[in-house]
């Protein structure tokens, strides 16, 4: 035995680093050739003045950065990103708190409840948008039916859910809550079942109640999920392009307009690459920033 | 007593709000896919009742007279090879940085996790132009070479917890008995990871059936496309939107969708949250 578990561990210390090399590189040269070249592409392509079907492409230093700078639909994009994920982040995390508390203890019926609440996060996105489209639809509107039936408005002089500039933009926010709610719930979920129950209970026999041992003690400890949950519905909301365009396509009159959906207005429906790329470009910063910050939860949180 | 009885008042009162503002645009979907237009489109009648008799006109029209199933097909037929190309890429790589110690395999691990927060509307413009000096230009080949670069990083992830979890004294004892380290990979490795596999396909068929952003961008012609981008996209004729159809479509596409991935959703959610909780 003793002879044999020395040569079984003489072969499990005999790293392989070619073989490794040999199975990590596809994977990486994959990732190399359709996410790193692509993004230097995009930085080539910022500099320059390329267009759709364009000829030869010329170095224009920070041009099409100035020009968008100056251009307002470019600065109303960038605010509404920042309005939309803001806004959208602060009623996501209220919401998927009381849901995930609501959620926590086991009850009849706990799995269809569970199936129709994660609906909005595991449906196409695009379809459940089209859905909420329909809700929205400035005559058909059920919320305006509904708004009808109990005198708040007159009839055929309904809000026009997506037609007008400020209802639009809570519109787009609404969906994106409606969409990230799930998906927040069950991350927190995730981190709730994993308190160690005897700490709430010892506070609870110390005499806190339940604001207190929700504020004081879960709270603290939900610290690095929660700031998961706020890192990745961050992304989602500040580089999502699929709500915007389906619900309003960034109308009325620019008043929706996400940098990203005006990088596709301008790169792709405008054939002007170069511009589209340095729109697109601005969403680096805010990238890097919640990559640092998902290192340090995770660091904090002692996985790595 | 009262205590408890109003505790559970909130309680239900809770989920009951939530459940009907989270499904309520599905529960919206059905009723419209039933309704005859001449009910749908009249402001004076309650859109929650039936003042015709439920029709299966609207179901007819997009079977008939839509692409919807071509639409169907092509997502399944894309969703099967980003399936096949993640895993042969993504297995062998998760393995050999679980196993590659040290650490240069866990900046590494970290990277590729990184790589994944990088969205697809950062790079659609460059990747636009690729595919098209590739001649890929509105095939469904563009979104089969695209997709894995978004679910390969997500799925090395995933797969590595997989393979960590695994004891190398297996591999040690599957290499004794004579077979090399790669033999013992997929002889013994691979076959004990089946749910951890299981795990990535859904993963990345569900990521192929909701992708938006490249579908749109790289394919034009309306039977070229898939069901995320052809439903709400060319369901419309002109200004036209046929409702009943649409909504109908919604729904067909997204059920099956979401009770899979509600099966696997622990699975994905461990995925997610990078280790911040220990459970």
């Amino acid at each position: 035995m003793a002879v044999g578990g020395g040569k079984i561990k003489s072969i499990g210390a005999a790293q392989s680093p070619l073989l490794g090399f040999a199975m990590f590189s596809p994977a990486l040269l994959y990732i190399g050739l359709l996410i790193g070249a692509p993004f230097v592409l995009a930085v080539f392509y910022a500099f320059s003045d390329a267009r759709i079907g364009g000829g030869e492409m010329h170095y224009v230093g920070l041009e099409n950065f100035r020009s968008i700078l100056q251009s307002p639909s470019f600065r109303k994009a960038l605010e509404n990103s920042i309005i939309f994920t803001i806004c959208a982040q602060i009623i996501v995390m209220v919401c998927a708190n009381i849901l995930s508390i609501a959620l926590e203890k086991p009850f009849r019926g706990r799995g269809l409840v569970r199936f129709l609440i994660l609906l909005p996060w595991v449906a196409p996105v695009s379809l459940g948008t089209i859905g909420w489209k329909w809700i929205l639809d400035s005559i058909y509107s059920v919320i305006t039916w509904v708004l009808v039936w109990l005198h708040i408005v007159k009839p055929y002089s309904g809000p026009y859910w997506l037609g007008e500039a400020k209802l639009a933009m809570a519109s787009v926010i609404l969906v994106h809550c409606w969409r990230l709610i799930p998906f927040s719930t069950v991350i927190l979920l995730a981190g709730r079942t994993a308190i160690p129950k005897e700490i709430p209970e010892a506070a609870a026999i110390d005499g806190a109640g339940f604001w207190r041992t929700t504020f004081q003690i879960n709270l603290p400890i939900m610290t690095p999920i929660l700031s998961v949950a706020v890192l990745f519905g961050t992304i989602f909301t500040f580089t999502d392009m699929t709500v915007v365009y389906i619900l309003t396509a960034g109308g009325p009159y620019d008043s929706t307009q996400t940098l990203p959906s005006l990088a596709f207005a301008t790169g792709i429906q405008g054939s002007d690459l170069a511009a589209g790329a340095a729109i697109s470009l601005f969403l680096v910063p805010v990238l890097i920033a919640i990559a640092y910050l998902m290192l340090r939860v995770a660091h904090r949180s002692e996985v790595i | 007593m009262k205590r408890k009885l109003s505790h559970k008042i909130v309680h239900v009162a809770v989920l009951a709000f939530f459940v009907v503002l989270l499904a309520f645009p599905f529960y919206w979907m059905v009723i419209a896919t039933f309704k005859e237009n001449l009910d749908l489109y009249n402001v004076q009648n309650n859109p929650f009742l039936f003042h015709i008799k439920p029709t299966m006109a609207n179901l007819n029209l997009l079977f008939g007279e839509t692409r919807f199933l071509r639409w169907l097909w092509n997502t399944a037929l894309v969703g099967v090879l980003v399936v096949i190309i993640t895993l042969l890429l993504s297995i062998p790589a998760a393995y050999a940085l679980a196993r590659l110690t040290g650490r240069w395999g866990e900046r590494l691990g970290i990277g590729i996790f990184l790589t994944y927060l990088v969205p697809p509307t950062l790079l659609f413009i460059p990747l636009s132009r690729v595919i098209a000096v590739l001649g890929l230009q509105d095939t469904i080949w563009s979104l089969v070479l695209v997709y894995p670069s978004v679910t390969i990083p997500f799925s090395i992830w995933l797969l590595m917890g997989f393979f960590k979890s695994i004891p190398k004294e297996l591999e040690d004892a599957a290499m004794v008995d004579g077979l090399t380290r790669f033999g013992a990979f997929l002889k013994m490795v691979v076959p004990i990871s089946l749910s951890g596999i299981l795990t990535v396909v859904i993963f990345t068929f569900t990521l192929v059936t909701q992708e938006f952003v490249y579908a749109l961008t790289f394919i034009s012609p309306e039977s070229n496309q898939m069901v995320g981008v052809g439903i709400p996209i060319f369901l419309v004729r002109g200004d036209v939107y046929y409702w009943g159809s649409l909504m109908a479509a919604c729904l067909i596409a997204s059920l099956p969708v979401a009770f899979i991935y509600n099966l696997f959703l622990d699975r994905f959610i461990a995925g997610f949250t990078v280790g911040a909780v220990k459970g």
